[in-house]
């Protein structure tokens, strides 16, 4: 059920987002707006091969250019650095900035050159000559799985690099006893949430302190040490900029091999250097793509359309290396059974490399591919029994009372109200009008179809699915830090150890500590110190900045609450429980006029130590570096494990008609339920779950990392990676309920990603039912105009041929 | 993506710029950029030297000159969007325009660049080879003239050499009373190249009877089509869909539809089809409500 | 063969400003670079995102479709010149920050100076021409409704100003 907004003074109240005046004017400061004199600049060489050896690098022509100060090749690179970090135990797939010896897609990066501007640098670049050898590649994902293949690392002998099933439950029996299965396959197709910023990273060595200097447009987990790691760095010899404003990311800057490879030269060559990516760079050789997994699903249910059992088979076809992103497998384990009460679960994870584009973490990490092969096993239940879909969905819910709820893979579902959420956008749709409408339109010769898609957001991330998939990593610490102090004239300072990507952090933290220490978050100074000066932070992913961030600044808040209460305390000689806090004063509850002012405690703290308790430290600051609730654990030896802490829902409700003729598809009705508890700023979270919808929608209807059969990426820019404009997102309303998290300090979910865990499997879901009356389904995304105008004309002819 | 180095001049005459284009390798013109400076910026195309005619007065302009409107070959876009002569004489033309991509594009790009670069899915050349429009261009001192259809040679691919510069488009005017155009494309977002498009003009007597018929098909080959087969099938009808329906589809069905990351052939032909009988009956509702109406 | 810088004058929002560039550089490198007016945006380098719009004599165009040595002689205007003063918003960015029409901020200087162009030649537009008029800039964070939001918020308020939304 829904708890009755508590009363906040800031939380949860519409207040501006206060980075946006940077933005407005044009002030935010991107990695390209950061200037150092002297800055040189690289271009890259890219292999026009899927695979090939890379027989010889002539680098005579472009040193000769005036202004061409070096051509770096991955042998030198490689003698100086280490290996990227993997995240699976992959010792035999090295990945590195630059490839060495064997290039492995189309699009790697080869050679870098540095030059005096970029035109030149890319002068340069096209006057290397690279001999190579090329090599049979493989691109699809099943093919790199199927022995026999061509291997894209030969040391590894394979091209898998995780193949684990688990079964959590009686899976087998449960098949056996129940009266039907049903079996499908369906495809995720290679997308990515393509940040309109490209990556870039600026690196200047300073020799005398010995620091290496990074501005980077970065979202990344544990940034500042591998950089360190790689270029064999102490440390405390990489300072990382936080205060460097990021143009998008949704997961996919993590731009490691760009840093080093920029680290290296700086170091090398002693300039400034800037790698910037251009966007033909960036789409074919930045390393960004998304995840392209088949799923093969099976569903064991009975006559009510319960399902009992699922096993899933996800094989994602990775590229040519790996960081984490075959983490994207692990992750959705948080959630593998999505809302339902699903009893046992087998779950078979193979990720495979192939000569495409190396994988990132996209938005969810995994979950958006997840939901829409749950959701399409929901809908072929039904159709299965002849049941609505959303009744059927009724059926399978996890109820209210059932909170919280433990799923078959370990981890307990904190809060929800499915059932709530789906009878409030019933509501607000009018849900028999918008099916009435779907049928006047097909009464019109208009395809017409109703989406469905009930997902959840598993959001507080942790890193438990390392251990999980890497038995060699123990790592069950995911933290976040924030540091608070008050300065001797009062004024409030927030440091946060972390870059944003427009996600509103010194907004949430401005809110939290203000509502903690009741006074006004506009007064709060919050700032992102460099990682040399910073606390501990996994970076804004795996939704969990409202959460942890939050977390950590209201705890260091709460601490300077508790010293100002004891100065005041001892000050006027009561006990701590006739104390009154209000907005940064004290007074005494028996007479309220005897009171320390705000001013007076500060001043107190910062200079009359004759008038601390004892035992006090002078000053005001105060950390917090907070674990992730619920996390800490290692998985148990059957692959059981608490993965993320807290789990937002959702619910899309779509319809759409498809001109018979032409297959385009067209969105007129769209609402969303979400809840994601306690709102702390309702302009961001509204922001995320448009903004994920509209991503979700390219993903289902526009774009697609298209390859062709020679290995080349063939939408390379953006006039065949087709981005939504303004046109191709509808109007969507969002209809909002609250099931506060019991883990959260104000019962906050994350909501980074929502939108996009649902959009595309409702869209799917839309389609689907817009067809299906010609006997069709769509069994792969994204669902593209020619292909679905082919599908139905071969239905018709069909039909009319039978006639 | 910087472009390869370049010189970059402004001659202010047309003569002076055909004298520049006569000069030189590797010589090009720009008027807009809109889709000279994404080639660049890729190196696919790496001219020498640039000569820029876009402020060059005599190749701006709209007039009429008897039963034509001339367009001057780097006349803006939104220029010609706005213009009452287009508006008022080159209903198709002005119908078609704000499909050509997005206004900060036509705010810059020009009417002659767009048919030079010869798109197969560009809206303008469509409207040139449907309407039987005539193309002027300049090589060194001689001027010379072409019907669109026959400018029109394949992919980005133009009967002007490296030497010629385009200098206008002629259009004819159609003087019936009873006028009404339409066009319709298929793309995968509003704005992007089309997978197909039709565009139609057409002319009904007093009874409703089709007296004159323009059919374009766009974006389905690999040059504009026009269709004179439909046209002569159709005239003397009332355009009744299955009628109009099966005339396109038997003009269609013989010819040689690209295929593409976006579409198969036949997906090209079957949109061909419908869009050419969406744009026919738009056409024919306008021209019945009385006056020429966009 | 030898490739020459040039001199030009560049009129940017309101300033006449001499540069030296080669002809291959954009305006929008030439803006950013030389006179460190970075508020317009790299997206694409194509003309397709729309981070790198511009107004030249008000009218929104993609600066990276043009080249310094163009665009002489034109009145250009970036973000940074409908900006007020130090400190200050003009009530189109006010908007923008009451809506919250944005994220990351990439793309809004560009859909901002889009805005003020639309409502400089139309003060009452609809939704359909503000999606009409945004279409050619991309937002991969919003999902555009804040933004379009914002522009309907700044229309009205701009009209009961009573304020043209005046060339800048």
């Amino acid at each position: 059920m829904s708890a009755p907004s508590k009363h906040f003074r800031f939380v949860a109240t519409d207040r501006r987002v206060r980075e946006d005046r940077r933005f407005v004017v044009g002030k935010g400061r991107f990695a390209a707006d950061v200037a150092i004199t002297g800055t040189k600049h690289v271009a890259l060489v890219t292999c026009p091969y899927p695979a090939a050896r890379i027989v010889r690098i002539d680098k005579a022509a472009a040193l000769a250019l005036p202004g061409v100060h070096h051509v770096l090749d991955g042998r030198e690179l490689a003698a100086a650095t280490s290996p990227l970090l993997a995240g699976l135990d992959t010792p035999n797939v090295p990945r590195r900035p630059l490839a060495v010896d064997v290039a492995r897609y189309a699009g790697e990066w080869v050679a870098a050159v540095v030059a005096d501007t970029r035109a030149l640098a890319e002068d340069a670049a096209e006057l290397v000559e690279v001999e190579y050898e090329p090599l049979p590649f493989v691109l699809d994902g099943e093919e790199a799985y199927a022995p026999g293949s061509p291997l894209v690392h030969e040391a590894h002998a394979s091209n898998v690099l995780l193949d684990r099933t688990f079964v959590w439950g009686e899976v087998d029996k449960d098949f056996a006893e129940s009266p039907y299965r049903l079996a499908f396959k369906i495809k995720w197709g290679r997308s990515s949430t393509v940040p309109i910023e490209t990556f870039g990273v600026l690196a200047n060595w300073d020799p005398w302190h010995e620091i290496l200097d990074v501005y980077a447009s970065i979202q990344m987990p544990r940034f500042p040490d591998q950089v360190a790691l790689a270029l064999k760095l102490p440390g405390s010899s990489v300072r990382v900029h936080n205060n460097v404003d990021v143009g998008g990311s949704y997961g996919v800057k993590r731009g490691i091999k760009h840093a080093v490879l920029a680290g290296y030269l700086a170091r090398r060559l002693g300039f400034p250097i800037r790698l910037m990516e251009d966007r033909l760079e960036n789409m074919r050789g930045g390393d960004a793509h998304g995840p392209e997994r088949n799923f093969d699903v099976e569903v064991a249910f009975d006559d009510a359309g319960v399902i009992r059992s699922m096993k899933i088979r996800a094989l994602d076809n990775v590229g040519a290396y790996a960081g984490r992103s075959p983490f994207q497998l692990g992750k959705p384990i948080s959630a593998i059974v999505g809302p339902y009460r699903t009893k046992s679960v087998q779950y078979q994870a193979i990720a495979v490399t192939s000569n495409k584009t190396t994988q990132e973490a996209v938005r969810a990490f995994g979950q958006s591919p997840t939901n829409y092969a749950i959701e399409r096993a929901i809908e072929e239940v039904a159709w299965h029994r002849g049941l609505d879909r959303l009744e059927v969905r009724r059926r399978n819910l996890i109820r209210a009372e059932q909170f919280p709820y433990l799923i078959p893979s370990g981890t307990t579902y904190d809060s929800g109200d499915y059932h709530a959420v789906i009878d409030k956008v019933l509501a607000r749709a009018d849900y028999a009008s918008l099916v009435a409408e779907r049928d006047r339109l097909r009464g019109e010769g208009l395809l017409a179809g109703i989406g469905i898609a009930a997902c959840l957001e598993p959001s507080g991330a942790n890193s438990t699915f390392e251990p999980l998939l890497n038995p060699k990593n123990e790592t069950t610490t995911y933290s976040e830090g924030c540091r608070i102090t008050v300065d001797v004239s009062g004024a409030v300072t927030v440091n946060i150890h972390t870059v944003s990507a427009g996600q509103g952090h010194e907004t949430l933290v401005g809110t939290v500590v203000g509502e903690v220490l009741e006074i006004d978050p506009d007064r709060i100074r919050v700032v992102r110190p460099d990682s040399l000066s910073s606390l501990p932070s996994q970076s804004p992913v795996g939704s969990r900045m409202a959460i942890m961030l939050g977390g950590a600044a209201f705890h260091a808040a709460q601490k300077l609450k508790a010293k100002l209460i004891a100065i005041a305390a001892h000050d006027l000689n009561i006990p701590p429980e006739r104390t009154v806090y209000e907005g940064g004063n004290v007074s005494d509850r028996a007479t309220p006029q005897t009171r320390r002012s705000f001013v007076e405690l500060v001043t107190i703290a910062h200079r009359y130590f004759h008038r601390l308790p004892p035992d006090t430290e002078p000053g005001l600051a105060f950390s917090h570096i907070i674990q992730v609730p619920t996390g800490g654990k290692l998985p148990t030896s059957d692959g059981r494990v608490q993965m993320y802490p807290c789990f937002a829902f959702e619910f899309h409700l779509l319809l759409m008609t498809i001109d018979p003729d032409l297959g385009k598809p067209e969105i007129s009705r769209y609402v969303i339920g979400h809840d994601c508890g306690t709102v702390i700023n309702p302009k961001i979270v509204r922001g995320m779950t448009m903004g994920g919808i509209a991503h979700g929608i390219g993903a289902a209807l526009y774009e697609e990392f298209a390859y062709n059969p020679e290995g080349q990426l063939i939408a390379q820019t953006f006039m065949d990676y087709l981005l939504p404009s303004a046109h191709e997102v509808p109007e969507v309303e969002i209809v909002h309920h609250e099931t506060p998290s019991p883990h959260t300090v104000f019962g906050q979910k994350g909501s980074g990603e929502s939108g996009y865990l649902g959009a595309p499997a409702a869209i799917a879901s839309a389609v689907n039912d817009a067809i299906r009356p010609l006997g069709l389904r769509v069994n792969s995304l994204p669902i593209k105009i020619a292909q679905l105008g082919d599908m139905i004309a071969a239905a018709k002819e069909r039909m009319a041929n039978s006639e | 993506m910087k472009p390869a180095a370049f010189n970059y001049a402004r001659p202010k005459s047309l003569d002076e710029a055909c004298a520049m284009l006569a000069e030189g390798d590797d010589v090009r013109i720009i008027a807009g950029g809109q889709t000279l400076v994404p080639l660049m910026a890729m190196r696919l195309a790496r001219p020498k030297r640039l000569i820029d005619i876009a402020r060059i007065p005599e190749l701006a302009f709209v007039r009429r000159e008897g039963d034509t409107v001339v367009i001057g070959a780097t006349t803006r876009q939104c220029a010609l969007e706005h213009d009452p002569i287009v508006r008022a004489d080159v209903p198709l033309l002005a119908r078609v325009l704000p499909f050509v991509g997005h206004a900060p594009t036509r705010a810059r790009g020009t009417i002659g660049g767009s048919l030079a670069n010869a798109d197969p899915a560009a809206e303008i050349g469509l409207v040139a080879v449907t309407l039987g429009a005539t193309l002027s261009y300049r090589e060194g001192g001689a001027t010379a003239e072409i019907p669109a259809a026959e400018f029109f040679e394949g992919p980005m691919m133009t009967a002007l050499s490296a030497t010629a510069c385009l200098t206008a488009v002629r259009f004819p005017v159609w003087r019936e009373a009873h006028l009404g155009t339409g066009f319709h494309e298929i793309n995968a977002r509003r704005s992007d190249f089309a997978f197909a498009a039709a565009s139609a003009q057409l002319a009904l007597d007093g009874d409703g009877i089709c007296q004159r018929l323009a059919l374009g098909i766009g974006a389905v080959t690999t040059v504009p089509l026009r269709l004179d087969g439909v046209s002569d099938a159709l005239i003397g009808t009332r355009l009744e869909e299955s009628t109009v329906r099966a005339t396109v589809t038997e003009a269609l069905a013989g010819i040689d539809p690209m295929s593409d990351l976006h579409c198969s052939a036949d997906y090209r032909r079957r949109a061909a089809v419908t869009l050419a009988v969406r744009a026919i009956t738009d056409a024919a509702k306008a021209a019945s409500r009385g006056a020429h109406v966009l | 063969m030898s490739f020459e810088a040039l001199r030009i004058e560049l009129n940017v929002n309101g300033e006449t400003r001499p540069v030296e560039v080669e002809p291959r550089t954009s305006l929008l490198d030439c803006l950013r670079e030389q006179l460190l007016l970075t508020g317009a945006h790299a997206g694409c380098e194509h003309g397709v995102c729309g981070a790198c719009t511009v107004l030249i004599d008000g009218t929104p165009m993609r600066s990276c479709l043009m080249f310094a040595v163009q665009a002489d002689g034109y009145a250009i205007t970036t973000i940074e010149g409908v900006t007020p003063g130090p400190g200050e918003l003009s009530p189109m960015q006010d908007a923008f920050c009451e809506t919250h029409g944005m994220q990351c901020g990439y793309c809004t200087p560009a859909m901002i100076l889009t805005a003020h162009a639309l409502l400089a030649n139309n003060p009452a537009p609809t939704r359909a021409e503000i999606v009409d008029a945004i279409s050619g800039n991309i937002c991969r964070c919003t999902g555009y409704a804040q933004i379009i939001e914002a522009i309907v918020l700044a229309a009205e308020r701009m009209r009961r100003l009573n304020q043209p939304a005046s060339q800048p």
